[in-house]
């Protein structure tokens, strides 16, 4: 069971990510629209180019 | 385009390519065929762009476009740009735009597809739940205007979002919130895990090197979150202590530093229990519940500011050249500006052209619209009812009379007294009880043993945590504020659901408000055929009381009238189907035809205008014209009544006028007041405020200032700006009858507040007995926490608050 010693940190530091990526996520506005996001790509651009 | 013309195009030629209405008979043959000249635009621009998959999306199956055809040429001015637009670092513009009518993922694509339709379009991006559209462009390649035809094309009429300001700062809170949401939740699960471990250790026996493994990790997972997310219940606690006013954040932090500093020395001490799972899950609960109260009260907020954005601010500048539109803030003194039919006045000034009638219902309360004519002073927030009219700008913008009003608005918003919420009166009480109760432990026993008592006193601070007791009210509002807003109530903070709960006295204006703010036909005595010839008289007129008339009857046949004189001031003549007829004031019919029925001599309703129909020179009918009272007013006054609120009356209007209405709808004569200013209206709610909650409820700008300084303000559908902004709730639906839902509804929302308070208050007297009795193990308290947290959600998700109205709009 010695090995909970080394499991349990390398578990927090999985957790420690998860949360900075959850601070990233949050400060650079992923989460102002919940709404919109999900439906942009249920129509797809066959024949919409930009021209230029 | 007439019904006639659209009626014979209909069978024959199909629909119009672009927007779907029939194709007149000179345009059909064309294919594809159009109805008229812009819709053939904007299919070109799609075609062109590349965007012609628009036409066969399914959503678009059955719906018509509605383009307005307006040239947008306001939004390229320096005023606007000043006000709604923002440079970005790199060089672009960008501005937020309200779009009308969009409603579906066709309606994303399409609207995000705008820089392919109009080159010099950056991005758009859109917020389909706000209908909120975020455009960028470079002002060097085109001009928003383009931008804004090409939606307006489409169907999606966009007007500036005036509360873009106040939405990014709540954008930047809400973010905020989040972080520390996710990092309370982050800890309080991986705590709980040590703490499982701990728990089930305990009971079937654990090598004391893991158990203290355990409890040192959980130490150093807490302690974060005391440092960083917790600190809004630290700063409100300290905010309270210094105002001497106890609210829920100080039992909050005792609990939370007691708990914590008990676990961090029985960890260093290796003895004890350790309370830091409770801790953690404390805080990560009150976070999100009241993040979740926030985000509902946020949602009321922005509805409230969309309808903003749909009140046109535009000026329409009279120069050399022609008339163009401005943004209203562009206007200066001594510009003149025309003012059409159905329109606003954007500022004060004096009329230089053109005689109207001027509705002054939102300013003043008067519910009869003034006539007006060259020379006459005029005042922005007015609307024109008739013909269009010169007016010379005399003030402008916050200079206004309005500008004014709105001032004392804030200033009387700054004396309201704030609403005491339950669980906050409870706060105080709560405190003392529980420190008077953790002395008594740690006194009485620290005679035996000063350890152990020590050890009790904190384990009662601990287990007599507010954690229930502070997530009461926050839940119940969340829900409750949500239903309200399915029902058509937006109700925009907590404290206004909670001091609707208790009867008190409600203050209600008259014009729009009781009454439904415009003149219209109230009563008709006379044979049908005389409808018949009205009608066919009034068609040539553009008098409101013609207009009145023909809302009226909108489906009777209209014969022709020849002959057709107008008087100003008095009435028309003419014939219709061989019969001379005459429609117009007393003293005008009156001279002009005989009476045998008496219809002149008829007594009248004060504040109703009278119209007498002559035939053939004897009058056959008479007609009323006034503000008629809403249909649901008088049920919704006396269930009102029922339910043990005090009624009052307060009008701008004319006294004879309000007092008729108030006595209609079974008001005391000492209950009513007429002729009252914005300012004697404030005064009057001032009067009232030492007794008790005081609700005011309003829809124009002289009420504004009263709803600011009232208890609560109710803004009534079809209000003014400025009231839809001081109001705390709006009620989005017409008529009266959501003022009775509302108090319904808030009684109801106070009751599960208190059913929840009641409940946490029980568990925390059996922990504290617990506690003083030395028996609460840490696994109890473990468990009692987070049951009697639960209760409370449960209790607020099931209480029974707002009825939804099934398709209200």
């Amino acid at each position: 069971m010695a090995v909970i010693f080394i499991v349990l940190p390398v578990a927090l530091v999985v957790v420690l990510a998860a949360v900075i990526a959850w601070v990233w996520a949050a400060r650079s506005g992923q989460f102002d629209d919940t709404d919109t996001p999900a439906i942009r790509p249920l129509i797809e651009d066959d024949e919409a180019r930009p021209k230029h | 385009m007439s019904a006639a013309d659209l009626a014979a195009a209909a069978p024959a030629a199909p629909p119009c390519a672009h927007c779907g209405l029939p194709v007149p008979a000179g345009l059909a043959g064309g294919e594809p065929a159009f109805c008229c000249g812009g819709c053939r635009a904007a299919w070109d621009v799609l075609h062109d762009a590349g965007l012609a998959r628009y036409y066969e999306l399914p959503e678009r199956a059955g719906m018509r476009v509605a383009p307005s055809g307006r040239a947008f040429e306001e939004f390229d001015h320096d005023a606007f740009r000043r006000l709604w637009v923002r440079t970005r670092a790199d060089g672009l513009s960008e501005v937020d735009l309200y779009l009308e009518g969009v409603h579906c993922a066709s309606c994303v694509w399409l609207v995000e597809r705008t820089p392919l339709a109009v080159p010099g379009v950056a991005s758009t991006e859109l917020d389909l739940a706000r209908g909120i559209a975020r455009l960028a462009w470079d002002p060097a390649r085109t001009t928003l205007s383009a931008a804004a035809r090409f939606l307006d094309t489409l169907g999606y009429r966009p007007h500036p979002f005036r509360g873009g300001r106040a939405a990014q700062l709540r954008r930047l809170e809400d973010r905020a919130a989040l972080v520390r949401i996710g990092i309370a939740g982050a800890i309080a699960i991986n705590v709980m895990l040590a703490a499982v471990a701990l728990y089930s250790g305990w009971l079937s026996g654990m090598d004391p090197a893991f158990a203290r493994y355990f409890r040192w990790v959980s130490l150093v997972v807490t302690a974060p979150t005391l440092v960083w997310p917790a600190r809004p219940f630290f700063r409100g606690a300290l905010s309270s202590l210094r105002t001497r006013t106890l609210h829920m954040d100080v039992p909050i932090a005792i609990a939370l530093l007691a708990g914590f500093t008990r676990g961090a020395v029985n960890t260093f001490t290796d003895h004890g229990p350790i309370y830091l799972d409770g801790v953690a899950a404390l805080v990560f609960l009150l976070l999100a519940g009241r993040f979740l109260q926030s985000r509902a009260q946020r949602a009321a907020i922005d509805s409230t500011e969309l309808m903003h954005a749909l009140s046109p601010r535009t000026a329409r500048l009279v120069e050399p050249e022609g008339v163009r539109e401005v943004p209203a803030e562009a206007l200066a003194p001594g510009m003149i500006v025309e003012v059409r039919d159905g329109e606003m006045l954007p500022g004060d000034g004096v009329v230089t052209e053109g005689g109207s009638r001027l509705d002054n219902g939102l300013l003043t309360g008067e519910s009869a619209p003034v006539p007006i004519g060259p020379g006459d002073v005029v005042f922005a927030g007015t609307v024109n009812r008739g013909a269009a009219i010169r007016v010379r700008i005399g003030q402008s913008g916050e200079a206004t009379r309005v500008g004014q009003i709105l001032r004392e608005v804030e200033a009387a918003a700054a004396r309201r007294a704030p609403v005491v919420r339950s669980a906050d009166a409870l706060a105080g009480g709560f405190v003392a009880v529980v420190l008077a109760l953790a002395a008594l432990t740690w006194w009485r026993g620290s005679a035996t043993d000063a350890s152990r008592a020590l050890d009790n006193a904190i384990a009662l601070l601990v287990v007599t945590c507010p954690c229930a007791l502070a997530l009461a009210t926050p839940l119940a509002v969340t829900v409750a504020i949500g239903r309200a807003a399915r029902a058509g109530i937006l109700v925009k903070g907590g404290d206004a659901l909670e001091a609707l709960g208790r009867p008190g006295t409600l203050v209600l204006d008259k014009t729009g408000t009781l009454t439904e703010g415009r003149t219209r036909l109230v009563a008709w005595r006379g044979a049908e055929a005389t409808r018949r010839a009205v009608l066919a008289l009034e068609r040539h007129s553009s008098h409101p009381l013609a207009r009145g008339f023909r809302e009226a009857w909108p489906d009777l046949p209209v014969p022709d009238a020849a002959d057709v004189v107008s008087t100003t001031g008095g009435g028309l003549e003419g014939r219709v189907e061989g019969r001379h007829v005459i429609v117009g004031s007393r003293a005008f019919v009156g001279a002009r035809a005989t009476d045998p029925v008496g219809f002149a001599a008829a007594a009248a309703d004060p504040g109703w205008t009278p119209v007498l129909v002559a035939v053939d020179g004897e009058v056959a009918a008479r007609a009323e014209f006034g503000d008629a009272v809403r249909r649901d007013a008088a049920a919704t006054l006396a269930a009102l009544r029922a339910r043990g609120w005090r009624l009052r009356l307060l009008s701008g209007d004319d006294p004879v006028v309000a007092g008729a209405v108030g006595a209609r709808l079974g008001f005391a004569p000492g209950e009513c007041r007429g002729g009252a200013s914005p300012e004697d209206k404030l005064a009057e709610i001032e009067s009232l405020a030492g007794r008790g909650c005081v609700v005011m409820v309003g829809d124009g700008v002289n009420d504004a200032a009263a709803m600011a300084r009232a208890t609560v303000g109710v803004g009534v559908h079809g209000g003014a700006e400025a009231c839809l902004a001081t109001a705390d709730v709006f009620l989005a639906r017409a008529g009266l009858q959501p003022l009775l839902e509302l108090t319904i509804g808030a009684a109801r929302t106070l009751r599960v507040i208190r059913r929840g308070i009641a409940f946490s208050i029980v568990y925390n007297v059996v922990g504290a007995g617990l506690a003083m009795a030395g028996l609460v193990h840490p696994l109890v308290a473990a468990i009692m926490m987070p049951a009697s947290s639960l209760t409370v959600v449960l209790t607020a998700w099931r209480g029974r608050t707002f009825e939804e109205v099934p398709r209200w709009r």
